[in-house]
């Protein structure tokens, strides 16, 4: 989908067919709501904010029909510097409150967004089930690998070994990989970018809108009071040559400086590796295929990403496929019932089958 | 089964609300004022169907019933042990009653655990028939029995009737090709042809019932049809059964009207629908299976053609979680659980009193704490209600009384909930949930308007002039906000758990607002219109009240009765709405000088009662899994009145 369609409207877009599109050409400015942002100055959320405000008016969408919905956390605070409707919950649970708005307004385009803590932490149960169900959301994932809102202690994304106020011996746990979750999950639409990056934010902002059903977008997140830096590697140009793997659907997944690296299969392993490109090995370099009926090569990219160093980090689109979405489906078994058996009559229903009377 | 619906023409004399099957032989029949049979077996015999059944058949004969299912936990406890002994206990009377009864006049024993598990119930002179198949040397000593009851005179006093059931009904089907495992597996079937002889029951429901559910199976069916055929004429033929007995349709203690018989958990999902329609608001349900609210999320998900969307979440959590964020959408948003699930889905309940939206708490109380008995009926999650959350965070709370009451009081508190914009909570129990009674269909243009209006313009002038929206601005009456719906243009808002200040809904910490609000929202609840509490002191001479709430109220009336019946001077008055009380109740409690509060718990209403009134309202309590006598009751409130 290239910027000129998509600023047509949503017509093209199947995900949003059912939102109406605003009455006017829309800025920025829009969606920037009256309140004051108060991040710490330097957050990595700024730049998020900017970017989603800045995509929003390319949707077109009425923006009384966009709604934010988020959970606790740093990053959960943006609704409240969105201009459309929002809702900023309880820990956790932000996307089963969107599901129930999700299934039950289809006219809606609705946005999670959450953080490492929030959607992996304490509501994984509630993250996992979404993506599986493929309802219409799309969840943004702010990981900056440690929990910035209770002044820094370890997340289930920071790396073992990792200093916080929580563990000051080292944490034990092992990280979790968004990505690889998600994969795992039954997630039908996954991306991974960083916040710094405004045109490859947007750009996986623009596939995931597009995409009809659950999209997780794990967005690199620096936080620079608790964990700054934790994402140097990946934005130092020099660094990031040869840390970061930019997917890009249909191309040759290489990297490095002069693209000198590539991904293959492991013929023996069936598992991914990173070699150098040669003349011998070119034709067997992976060309990226988001659109894969199976996770397997998706999952496989996810696992390149050393969880210590970040070497290796693929970004863009892993994977992206077409399922069924879950409140299409469940708004066609309501009408599905009244095909069957009419709309629903209540004198009848309460009356049921087995009834007497007593005349007086 | 429109067999059964009586026809206007057979009604002419008022009275004739079915038909009476009668036997045919010239055995004598005794007419009785009202008859309570409990049919007890194993958790595999299917006593809960038979109960169902005979319930069913005596609905339609027009007697007033009240019904009382218990069964374990366990989907199949082992064979032959007490643990696994399943029961039905039906009271039906050619008058108005209140309760399941309290003792057996008829007892169906299917094995020794049945009896066993049963026998200390059922008062000498009762009637029990025994299977006397299941009575093998190994079944009797599994349960503790060294010698047989039939034979060692312990059963003295009874009137015991021993009837191979299996050898019987293996018999009856012979012709049917069945092994006799097979074929004795219906013999709860002819247990029920048995009984139906003996109580003159319609049988055409039955018989039609069988086919229906064995529709793919009609040889099944058949040999049902066929054990339950036997079983009646076993009662023409046998001379152990030498009378039968007319119990009279309750004519007189039925308004005029049509009428069906309904279990709580049924009326209640019914009282749903029917305020989705009200409120012409989507109904939304988002639940997670539990013990025993489950029924509601089965029978909501068979009526998506009333628009109903019903979502089985990943947890509780996730239930309510849905709820709530399709209330936010507009949808008339209701949650079902028990209390396990409760206590899961406080720190959202906290959220939406924070957000003041509708939202529907369902909690179908069991016995606690923990998981406890999931099966018994328990009223211990009052307080829960009330106070299961950090910070001030008042619920208004609303009680049904009775199975079909949970009709009404789902309207009441999709009522109040929509109206306020407010969290709910309805406090069903097992017993209510499971416990079915006759219930006159309401006319569907007698039902309450619950129609609500979306906010749909700005409604507040701020100070340079401009027209603008704020979410907290509340009505002067109601105290409730707007209810804005995503869509809505110009109304774009943002709401959330933080505190928010008055009026605009921005985030706030400013302690004189946070006092504000605090007190506001509790304002809102405690403001809340509900009807006075209605007293019935029959001769005004009553120096005792006798107050309850929820399910009590059949028990609490039938010993009332009791009392009056025998000369006491007793007053009666019975809570619906637990928050707020009805405005007149303190006055009430001080009008008598004595009140006793029965609860199935520890006294949690008169924890309340005291705390609020400063009176000395004292408990009579109960947590045994099961609903109060109606004579237990008697004897105490006799006491409180003579002390």
């Amino acid at each position: 989908m290239t910027e000129a369609t998509m600023s047509e409207g949503t017509g093209t877009i199947e995900a949003l067919s059912l939102v109406p599109k605003a009455e006017a050409k829309q800025s920025m400015k829009d969606f920037k709501s009256d309140q004051e942002v108060r991040w710490c100055p330097g957050c990595g959320d700024y730049a998020v904010l900017a970017a989603v405000q800045g995509f929003m008016p390319e949707l077109g969408l009425a923006k009384e029909n966009i709604v934010f919905v988020s959970g606790i956390g740093c990053s959960s605070r943006f609704p409240y510097y969105m201009d459309t409707y929002g809702m900023h919950s309880i820990h956790g649970r932000a996307p089963a409150i969107a599901t129930g708005l999700a299934s039950s307004r289809r006219d809606l385009s609705v946005w999670v967004v959450t953080g490492d803590g929030d959607a992996l932490s304490i509501g994984g149960n509630h993250l996992i089930h979404a993506l599986r169900r493929n309802v219409n959301l799309k969840i943004l994932l702010f990981n900056n690998r440690i929990y910035g809102l209770t002044k820094g202690q370890y997340s289930p994304t920071s790396e073992v070994g990792k200093i916080t106020k929580s563990t000051p011996m080292g944490s034990l746990d092992a990280p979790f990989n968004p990505v690889s979750l998600a994969i795992g999950a039954e997630a039908s639409f996954v991306a991974r970018t960083v916040d710094s990056d405004r045109q490859h934010l947007t750009s996986v902002l623009r596939q995931a809108a597009a995409h009809p059903g659950t999209a997780l977008v794990e967005i690199y997140q620096n936080c620079n009071i608790f964990n700054d830096g934790a994402f140097e590697v990946l934005k130092d140009k020099q660094q990031a040559q040869e840390a970061v793997i930019r997917l890009e659907h249909g191309k040759p997944i290489v990297f490095g400086t002069d693209s000198a690296k590539g991904v293959i299969r492991d013929s023996l392993t069936g598992d991914l590796k990173i070699v150098t490109v040669t003349e011998d090995n070119q034709s067997q370099i992976l060309v990226h295929d988001a659109h894969a009926a199976s996770p397997t090569t998706a999952f496989a990219l996810s696992r390149l990403a050393d969880p210590d160093t970040l070497h290796h980090t693929p970004i863009g689109v892993l994977r992206s496929v077409d399922r069924p979405v879950y409140d299409t489906q469940m708004s066609d078994q309501l009408d599905a019932a009244i095909e069957r058996d009419g709309k629903g009559d209540l004198a009848a229903l309460l009356a049921g089958r087995d009834t007497w009377t007593v005349v007086g | 089964m429109t067999s059964q619906v009586s026809s206007r023409s057979e009604q002419t004399d008022g009275t004739v609300v079915g038909e009476q099957r009668k036997p045919s032989g010239d055995k004598e029949v005794r007419r009785l004022d009202r008859v309570i049979i409990r049919f007890a077996g194993d958790s595999g015999d299917g006593m809960q169907l038979t109960g169902d059944r005979f319930t069913s058949e005596t609905a339609s004969f027009g007697n007033d019933l009240s019904t009382l299912p218990n069964f374990p936990a366990e989907i199949r406890a082992p064979a032959g042990t007490l643990p696994g002994v399943s029961s039905f206990q039906l009271h039906f009377a050619d008058h108005d009653i209140l309760t399941p009864g309290d003792a057996p006049n008829v007892l169906v024993a299917m094995n020794p655990a049945a009896l066993k598990a049963n026998i200390d119930d059922v008062p000498r002179g009762a009637e029990i028939i025994v299977n006397t198949d299941e009575f093998s040397k190994r079944a009797m000593a599994k349960v503790g029995y060294d010698a047989s009851p039939l034979d060692d005179g312990s059963l003295d006093g009874y009137s015991v009737h021993p009837v191979p059931l299996t050898t019987l009904t293996v018999e009856a089907l012979k012709e049917f090709e069945l092994s006799r495992k097979d074929a004795g597996r219906s013999k709860n079937m002819f247990a029920l042809g048995l009984l139906s002889w003996m109580y003159h029951r319609p049988t055409e429901g039955t018989e039609a019932f069988l086919k229906q559910k064995f529709a793919k199976k009609p040889d099944i069916a058949e040999a049902n049809i066929a054990a339950f055929r036997a079983g009646w004429n076993f009662g023409e033929t046998t001379e152990d059964f030498a009378v039968s007995y007319e119990v009279a349709p309750a004519s007189k203690a039925f308004p005029t009207g049509t009428y069906r018989n309904i279990s709580g958990n049924l009326a209640l999902s019914y009282g749903l629908i029917a305020a989705g329609r009200q409120a012409d608001l989507p109904l939304y349900l988002g639940s997670y299976p539990i013990t025993p609210a489950s029924d509601i999320l089965h029978e909501l998900s068979k009526h998506k053609n009333f628009g109903v969307r019903t979502f089985q979440a990943e947890d509780e959590i996730a239930g309510i979680g849905a709820a709530l964020g399709a209330a936010f959408g507009g949808s008339l948003a209701v949650t079902t659980t028990s209390g396990p699930g409760v206590a899961l889905k406080s720190e959202t309940i906290g959220l939406a009193v924070s957000l003041e939206l509708p939202l529907l708490i369902v909690d179908i109380q069991r016995g606690g704490p923990s998981t406890g008995l999931p099966t018994k009926t328990e009223q211990a999650d009052l307080l829960q209600a009330m106070f299961g959350r950090n910070g001030e965070a008042p619920v208004p709370v609303i009680a049904p009384k009775t199975p079909v009451d949970c009709f009404d009081a789902a309207l009441e508190a999709a009522r109040i909930a929509v109206t306020y914009r407010t969290p709910v909570f309805l406090l069903s129990d097992g017993y209510l949930a499971n416990g079915s009674e006759p219930w006159r269909i309401p006319e569907v243009d007698e039902l309450p308007d619950l129609r609500v209006q979306f906010a749909q313009g700005p409604n507040h002038t701020a100070a340079d002039g401009t027209e603008v929206f704020w979410p907290y601005k509340r009505d002067p009456q109601t105290l409730a906000r707007p209810w804005a719906v995503p869509g809505t243009p110009g109304l774009e808002h943002r709401i959330g758990g933080i505190e928010k200040q008055d009026g605009t809904g921005n985030i706030s910490y400013d302690p004189a607002n946070h006092e504000l609000m605090v007190r506001t929202r509790q304002a809102k609840i405690d403001g809340i219109d509900v009807p006075d509490l209605e007293v019935d002191d029959a001769d005004g001479q009553a120096k005792l009240l006798v107050l309850g709430w929820g399910s009590t109220y059949g028990p609490i009336t039938a010993a009332v009765r009791r009392l009056r019946a025998a000369g006491q001077s007793v007053a009666q008055a019975h809570l619906r709405h637990l928050n707020p009380f009805p405005r007149n109740l303190g006055e009430v409690l001080r009008r008598y000088e004595k009140v006793v509060v029965p609860e199935m718990n520890l006294g949690q209403l008169a924890t309340l009662l005291r705390a609020k009134y400063l009176v000395d309202a004292q408990s009579f309590n109960q947590v045994n899994g099961m609903p109060f006598k109606a004579e237990q009751l008697a004897t105490a409130l006799k006491e409180a009145i003579d002390d």
